[in-house]
């Protein structure tokens, strides 16, 4: 048992529910109580949707367990079938139909219709949402599949044709899904490689059924397309791209990867350097105050990972912290994490996550939609860059994050928080001038100072938590004090922490004006 | 009863459970946690109706199940143990702890109210720990309010005290407000349950006049009237008219003179009346379709009806208490036509074919309405906006005028005919 007060994920019912929503013609009955209707607002609120996602919920209430659930079940089912007309229907339970053991998928199966019937087995208690998201895609595409042989496989050279790809993984309530793709498709256009099939956000079930009809896979976004994407491989012999052009670095290395799967000659153009705005806005003079700005990032893997390296290679961030909640991503982060001199945080708490940027005193973090709350309460600026996210994170204008443009708009993204962060520190710089009203308020300001309270707070917790520390705590003097409120706020966290150790080592009882010159001396040194 | 035309539905609903009354529950009484035993769908929900993330700390949470919970009760109960421990050392401030449970620890059948026993042997009175169900497989949205009350009623202390007791969550202005009203009438001991904070229980017995403020709280109702407490009969605080028979119910049940009532009900009913007028010339003639989520369609339809003039085609109820309701019922226009339960794709068919200017719905459906051209207006904003009273019957007018008034901004109509 596990207490959680807020959850990155939701369940693995919640998965199938994005990939059956982001299909056309494709219908799911969920055999799952009146409540978990909710998910619905997911995506009719959060994406805006102006339809009602294609989920028949089963409802059951208390007074059926008693009776024939199984014939509630196949009520349910025979409903949807005439008046949807779906072309494969998915069947499947959350949590509570898991425990009943109805086995709705078996019953549809057995009811006749001549539609493919794809059953969902998504433990509730032991999975989270894109677990159930991946496994669902996998399971459409393998139960529309199964009977293709290789032969069906397609070679662009022979048939004297314009290569052709599949984007696989793209999904509502992901990031950004819907711009990444026309930007992909712009991308690959320009690069004379043809778009075969977009799946799942858009795709139909008999779209699956022309997945062959490409030369490669490409896997956008691994979270939900890599076991298919493995699953084509080894059964359909479709080779598959791993990079996910998140970053200009990204996309070139994509662009590599994917003319030397398809056989073509890597085009010179893929290196220039003005493929994207990035390279030069961030050569540019005004981007020098950017150099080793302190950056925490935390998300679902790939996009933690593409953060990490564009921060760290193409914008002279310093990576502070990086992190994912996504067990399944694990594995990639750790080492990623190692490469940056880092632990990896891998959690599902958002009050961990919260504490490692106090910790860290991140001058910009790069978060989930909860990162973006605590950053607030923090006072420090964040830019949104992975789901669990809100309605402003699904914006109206066309906003990718991947290929070039994409590039442009992280660019915009990350930085412009940090104008204003510079802001911030001009008005640490001027205000003791007569003229500064304290309490002055920034787009971060309905905070006032408060968010440096609480990063002070912070620290101080975590040093008397500590309790390998013996030694009494030193004291600050009024001018220390004084001292250290000329230091910016984003970085007054750090600086009282590495003072206070330093004045530990050395012995002193209380910390003035000149400990904090020698704390300062003594980390430079 | 009038001639309100009550029929029954079943099928496929789009309803909340009962969890998510936590939600409006847990700001009620800051003093109180609410831990859902559930499973991580029963999380995601709580988060996903109240925007959680803007709490450094929401007072609710879940325990999550997991598979090894599920292999052995007796480990479920120690794992439950274990977690409200953890939970009550990092919150010293809980003074009240609600274990809600929800549909999964109700089909495996976690003994709720054995655990809350022995943690209550355990603290001493430190912490009270509390259970009811709120799970959607027993109760829809309001119905967890009912439950959490009826929870509270056995701790109530005893009293011969004759009291006014204003039972179910009220925005504490709104409470305030009319407070101040019964006071004026004369009834001086008024008290609410639920109270501000958990411990501040109010007490109970044969000279209670309990005056319902919601209309989904049967339950705690019925406990309440097994407590001795005498429940007045009354339509519900929504609007000038049912908050002017509310009040006036009670003011007879003590017998306060009808001309102190009058004279100072009426000049709060006139100036009612004229803050209302805006929103009945905006609302007047306009087709209202309520769709069942809150229990309180009912009631809004009975305003909205009789006093803005709308046209009732359909009201949907997830559950109708016949008893409570009948002062409701009685003062709907004929031929009304309510609904209890629901089966969705049939009910959307019948909002289709009536074209209403107006639907009430949860956020699930509101969006795809509006995609059709129809305007809505979410029925989860009844229960957190303080609609009650006679002062407050323009602003409640007002959440149904204003998508109204809005639909007109953006379509204006066209003078060229086609």
């Amino acid at each position: 048992m596990e207490l959680t007060l807020w959850t990155y994920e939701g369940p693995p019912h919640i998965g199938a529910m994005r990939i059956a929503t982001s299909m056309k013609k494709l219908h799911y009955v969920l055999h799952a109580p009146q409540g978990d209707t909710y998910a619905d607002l997911l995506f009719t609120m959060i994406e805006r949707r102006g339809s009602r996602p294609p989920v028949t919920y089963t409802t059951f209430q208390a007074r059926d367990l008693g009776g024939d659930t199984a014939e509630l079940v196949k009520g349910h089912i025979k409903e949807a079938v005439d008046r949807f007309n779906p072309e494969a229907l998915l069947v499947g339970e959350s949590c509570t139909a898991e425990l009943i053991q109805d086995q709705p998928g078996s019953l549809a199966k057995g009811m006749g219709f001549d539609i493919p019937i794809v059953s969902l087995e998504l433990p509730a208690y032991s999975k989270k949402e894109n677990w159930g998201g991946s496994e669902t895609f996998y399971q459409i595409v393998r139960n529309l599949l199964k009977d293709k042989s290789e032969e069906s496989n397609q070679i662009w050279q022979e048939e004297k044709r314009r290569p052709r790809v599949n984007l696989l993984g793209p999904t509502l309530l992901g990031f950004r899904c819907r711009d990444d793709i026309l930007e992909i498709q712009k991308l690959l256009g320009q690069h004379g490689i043809d778009v075969n099939v977009v799946a799942p956000l858009g795709a139909s079930p008999a779209d699956i059924i022309r997945i062959p009809d490409a030369d490669v896979n490409v896997c956008l976004y691994p979270e939900i397309a890599e076991s298919t994407c493995i699953w084509l491989e080894r059964n359909l012999n479709m080779p598959f791209t791993t990079t996910v052009p998140l970053g200009v670095g990204a996309t070139q290395d994509f662009l590599r990867e994917l003319h030397e799967v398809l056989g073509m000659e890597i085009p010179q153009s893929v290196n220039e350097s003005n493929n994207s705005k990035l390279t030069w806005y961030s050569n540019s003079v005004d981007s020098n105050y950017l150099t080793g700005k302190r950056v925490f990032i935390f998300g679902d893997g790939t996009h933690a990972l593409a953060a990490a390296r564009i921060a760290n290679e193409e914008l002279g961030f310093k990576v502070v912290g990086l992190g994912t909640y996504s067990r399944e991503m694990a594995r990639k982060v750790r080492p990623a994490a190692k490469a940056l001199g880092l632990e990896a945080l891998i959690t599902n708490d958002y009050l961990e996550v919260e504490e490692a940027i106090k910790e860290t005193s991140p001058e910009l973090v790069l978060g989930t939609q909860m990162e973006r709350h605590s950053a607030k309460r923090l006072g420090i600026p964040c830019a949104v860059i992975s789901t669990p996210m809100h309605v402003q994170d699904v914006p109206a204008r066309y906003s990718p994050q991947m290929g070039w443009e994409g590039a442009n708009v992280i660019f915009d993204d990350w930085v412009h928080p940090l104008m204003m962060g510079l802001e911030e520190h001009l008005i640490g710089m001027f205000k003791h001038d007569f003229e500064f009203v304290d309490g002055h308020q920034s787009h971060l300001g309905h905070l006032g100072g408060k968010g440096t309270e609480n990063i002070k707070q912070g620290v101080k917790t975590i040093i008397s938590n500590d309790s390998t520390n013996t030694s009494a705590d030193p004291i600050w003097t009024h001018e220390g004090e004084r001292e250290l409120s000329k230091i910016p706020f984003f970085v007054r966290g750090k600086v009282r922490r590495n003072t206070e150790n330093y004045a530990r080592q050395a012995g002193c009882r209380e910390i003035n004006e000149e400990t904090l010159y020698d704390a300062k001396a003594h980390y430079k040194a | 009863m009038s001639g309100a035309t009550l029929l029954k539905e079943s099928g496929p609903r789009e309803v909340f459970c009962g969890l998510t009354s936590i939600v409006w529950l847990h700001r009620r009484m800051p003093d109180a946690f609410f831990l859902v035993v559930g499973s991580r769908t029963c999380a995601h929900l709580i988060q996903s109706a109240a925007g959680v993330m803007i709490f450094a700390e929401p007072r609710f949470g879940t325990a999550i199940l997991e598979e090894r919970d599920l292999a052995g009760l007796a480990d479920a109960h120690d794992e439950l143990n274990r977690v409200v421990k953890n939970l009550l050392a990092r919150r010293p401030e809980i003074k009240t702890l609600f274990l809600v449970g929800s549909c999964p620890s109700e089909v495996i059948k976690i003994d709720l109210s054995r655990v809350a026993e022995n943690l209550n042997i355990e603290l001493k009175g430190q912490v009270t720990v509390l259970n009811y169900s709120g799970s959607g497989i027993e109760t829809t949205f309001t119905q967890g309010e009912d439950g959490a009350l009826k929870a509270l009623i056995p701790l109530m202390p005893k009293s011969d005290q004759k009291k006014l007791l204003l039972v179910g969550t009220l925005a504490n202005a709104v409470e305030d407000r009319l407070t101040s009203i019964f006071n004026r009438l004369g009834i001086n001991n008024v008290e609410s349950f639920p109270p501000r904070q958990s411990t501040d229980l109010p007490s109970i017995g044969p000279e209670t006049k309990v005056l319902l403020t919601q209309p989904y709280l049967t339950d705690t109702a019925r406990e309440l009237k097994n407590k001795g407490a005498e429940i007045i009969e009354a339509p519900f605080p929504l609007g000038v008219t049912g908050s002017t028979l509310w009040i006036q119910a009670a003011a007879n049940s003590f017998g306060i003179e009808k001309s102190l009532v009058d004279s100072i009900l009426n000049p709060l009913i006139s100036r009612a009346k004229q803050a209302l007028a805006p929103h009945v010339e905006k609302l007047s003639g306009k087709k209202l379709f309520l769709l069942p989520e809150s229990q309180l369609e009912i009631p809004l339809a009975r305003f909205l009806s009789n006093e803005c003039g709308m046209e009732i085609v359909e009201i949907g109820t997830p559950y109708l208490n016949r008893d409570l309701m009948k002062a409701e019922i009685d003062l709907l226009p004929p031929d009304c036509r309510i609904v209890e339960g629901q089966h969705v794709e049939r009910q959307l068919d019948r909002v289709r074919d009536s074209s209403p200017d107006l639907v009430v719905c949860g956020m699930g459906l509101a969006n795809p309405l509006e995609a059709e051209g129809i305007s809505t207006k979410w029925s989860i904003e009844m229960v957190f906006s303080p609609i009650h009273g006679i002062d407050q019957a323009s602003d409640l007018a007002e959440l149904f005028s204003r998508p109204l008034r809005r639909h007109e901004i953006l379509n204006p109509k066209t003078l060229t005919s086609h």
